[in-house]
């Protein structure tokens, strides 16, 4: 059920200083597919994740968008092409109400002045279609559970129709349930076209609604796994870099040896 | 929590079960989407009908911490109760009248401090910012014979133009605000005894605008009523026409009791106050201004994007940049209205006692206007809060004033009152946030 690619980088390196956060990355989405991306510590997922979004600027490779080569280089300019990022402190305004933060940035309005009604409508149509369940669209976002405010982050990013939408740990901070609701949305938005990028540390996570793995490991392409023919040891192994064949090993050597 | 729904090609609707907890098992067909089942939260705290239904919703705001309005108006009642008890010419038509327009120039001046209030910062500078443009006022059109519009509008701009200082100062270079407006209530204060000059003191003509604003009083029986009668009527067709909007796009809306409650109790409230003004002279028109401010700029805060902009910034700075709001721009448009609203204030004082004078936006008028804002119910701590507070607060610490006026209290012991019911305050909104972080609604 996966279509056409989306987005698409190609060779793209990023150096902060004397670290190279990352190198030479290639990596593809597409409609329909959940990318996991996983990797350890350092591996380079927020700086990917932040090149994409426009936060930080490659130093070199494109960003291809539909075939062909963009430059992002602001949140807003991401945002316009499509590709919305929920990121792991989520940035919800505690005193608005859920409509408040759904639209936040976007209000609609009619004459000048808020339309309550038709944001309220929207929010629930929004949220129904997700099959997102909150105990009332005017309640501050404070009284939310964690996985509630989760959802919510999530249906946020959906208000401007993305193409691709970007999960920075969606499920960290969630206990089990909670993270069986954020998974089942995941599935919804695949299940909806749309092309999502998976950043998390819980391979059972991964494992359960990942279509692709991509591993980082020191801010390289460790490895594009098909979920189905993968097993998870294979991808932890990918992970922490015991895989072990001439390959990585004559890599490891090149980029440790020159200055 | 192990079973994974593999997605929304399954057509099904479970009912909830039993334990409540919707999760993959209450997965609604995915494209059909909207007009799917408007299901409802088992766990939703549904209102009551009736009377019982309003006692109960009552009870768990108050327990949850969501006070609102209640403390300042039971302050209020309890105050009015006392210095009513101990000296009946505290509530006579003549005090009250007095008090509605005594409260003006502080309550101008906390309408601009409820702003920033908003975003969870201070402004300290508004008593010298309210001093400062009320000399400039007085200076262009006594001392200069400049025209008085002219020299309002002056007064006016120099106010919005000390608010963009601090504001660029506060946003753009990143100085705390508390510090930009400490640093500025001394050197506004200052730069206002250079205004001022050698003399000291600048009387008003009298016959200036700014003179007529505070002197005039409508007299006619119809006036203050008729401003009653329009504010409910106001009240009432907004809350039916937003009932109807709500009921014809299907989404829920007030139910015609509680509309009808509402209008009730606010005109039960606006007729007092007109029977009582229309005791004495009549309808005050430094009453009636500071009604229209509030009302504007409370629409400006609930019903346009720049107030919804103003409460997100209140809650959340790094929430609102991500949400593209230009950051910068509101709180230097925040500081800049506080200010434009010290000068507004400024000027109603400085009629109060028709001159501007070396003592003009000094002693405790900053003091008494950020309590006013606090007290009326906005929270220090940012994103809650409403323009009626600083009616509320000004009504607060003018009733205690002319109270203990009445009394013959001396200073001292006003200032020791007024300092205990702004602690007292304080207090409220501490606990309540505490209240409301227990509740899950802070």
């Amino acid at each position: 059920m996966t279509g056409e690619t989306v987005l698409a980088l190609r060779g793209v390196s990023k150096r902060f200083g004397a670290v190279q956060a990352l190198t030479d990355i290639e990596l593809e989405v597409r409609a329909g597919e959940v990318l996991a991306l996983v990797g350890d510590n350092g591996a380079g997922k927020s700086t990917l994740v932040k090149s994409i979004a426009g936060v930080h600027q490659p130093d070199e490779g494109t960003i291809e968008w539909q075939g062909r080569p963009v430059s992002v280089h602001r949140p807003q300019d991401a945002q316009q092409l499509g590709i919305a990022t929920v990121y792991q402190d989520l940035a919800l305004c505690d005193n608005l109400d859920v409509v408040g933060n759904l639209f936040l940035g976007r209000e609609i309005r009619r004459f000048a002045v808020l339309d309550e009604v038709a944001m309220e409508k929207r929010s629930r149509s929004l949220l129904d279609t997700l099959s997102i369940r909150i105990p009332s669209v005017r309640i501050p976002v404070a009284s939310l559970s964690g996985g509630q405010r989760q959802v919510v982050a999530i249906a946020r990013a959906l208000v401007g129709s993305p193409k691709v939408v970007m999960l920075d740990e969606p499920t960290a901070a969630l206990g089990v349930e909670q993270t069986a609701q954020v998974l089942d949305l995941v599935e919804r938005l695949r299940d909806q076209g749309l092309g999502v990028i998976l950043i998390s540390h819980n391979m059972a996570d991964v494992m359960a609604v990942a279509d692709t793995v991509a591993v980082l490991r020191l801010g390289r392409n460790n490895g594009v796994f098909d979920k189905r023919r993968t097993s998870q040891e294979e991808i932890i192994s990918a992970i922490t870099g015991a895989t072990d064949n001439a390959v990585t090993r004559r890599e490891a050597r090149g980029t440790e040896g020159s200055p | 929590m192990t079973e994974q729904t593999p997605g929304g090609d399954e057509h099904r609707h479970v009912p909830l079960p039993e334990d409540s907890m919707p999760k993959g098992g209450v997965n609604a067909p995915v494209p059909v989407a909207a007009e799917a089942t408007p299901a409802v939260d088992p766990r939703l705290i549904v209102r009551q009908e009736g009377v019982k239904g309003y006692l109960g919703e009552f009870r768990r705001r108050i327990t949850s911490g969501e006070l609102g309005s209640l403390p300042v108006v039971l302050a209020l009642i309890v105050i009015w109760a006392v210095f009513g008890s101990l000296n009946s010419s505290f509530l006579s038509a003549q005090n009250l009248s007095n008090l509605s327009q005594q409260i003006v120039g502080t309550g101008m001046i906390a309408i601009g401090v409820v702003f920033v209030l908003l975003l969870g910062e201070i402004d300290l500078s508004v008593g010298s910012v309210s001093g400062l443009c009320a000399a400039i006022f007085a200076v262009l059109n006594v001392t200069h014979g400049v025209n008085q519009w002219v020299a309002l509008l002056s007064a006016l701009v120099g106010g919005a133009v000390v608010g963009l200082i601090q504001g660029v100062f506060f946003a753009k270079v990143g100085v705390p605000a508390f510090v930009v407006t400490l640093a500025g209530n001394l050197g506004w204060n200052g730069l206002m005894l250079q205004v001022l000059g050698a003399n000291g003191t600048v009387n008003l003509s009298g016959k200036d605008i700014v003179s007529r604003l505070y002197s005039t009083i409508y007299s006619s029986q119809a006036a203050a009523y008729g401003v009653a009668v329009i504010g409910v009527l106001l009240f009432l067709g907004a809350s039916v026409l937003d009932a109807r909007r709500r009921q014809a796009a299907g989404v829920p809306s007030r139910p015609v009791l509680d509309i009808a409650l509402r209008t009730a109790a606010i005109a039960v409230v606006a007729f007092l106050a007109a029977y009582t003004l229309n005791q004495y002279k009549g309808l005050p028109l430094a009453l009636l201004i500071f009604l229209v401010f509030i009302v504007v700029l409370d629409f400006v805060l609930r019903r346009t994007t720049y107030g919804r902009q103003v409460f997100a910034l209140g809650g959340n700075i790094e929430g609102a940049r991500r949400a593209g709001i230009n950051v910068s721009w509101i709180r230097i448009s925040v500081f800049t209205i506080c200010s434009t609203m010290a000068a507004v204030g400024g000027l109603f004082l400085a009629a109060q006692i028709q001159s501007a004078s070396q003592t003009s936006g000094g002693g405790n008028l900053l003091m008494n206007a950020i309590a006013a804002g606090v007290i009326g119910g906005t929270s220090l701590f940012g994103g809650r809060g409403s323009t009626w507070s600083a009616l509320l607060g000004a009504l607060v610490i003018g009733s205690i004033q002319s109270g203990m006026n009445i009394q013959g209290l001396s200073n001292a012991i006003q200032f020791m009152i007024t300092g205990a019911v702004l602690l007292a305050a304080v207090v409220v909104d501490s606990l309540a946030r505490r209240t409301q972080r227990a509740a899950g609604r802070a």
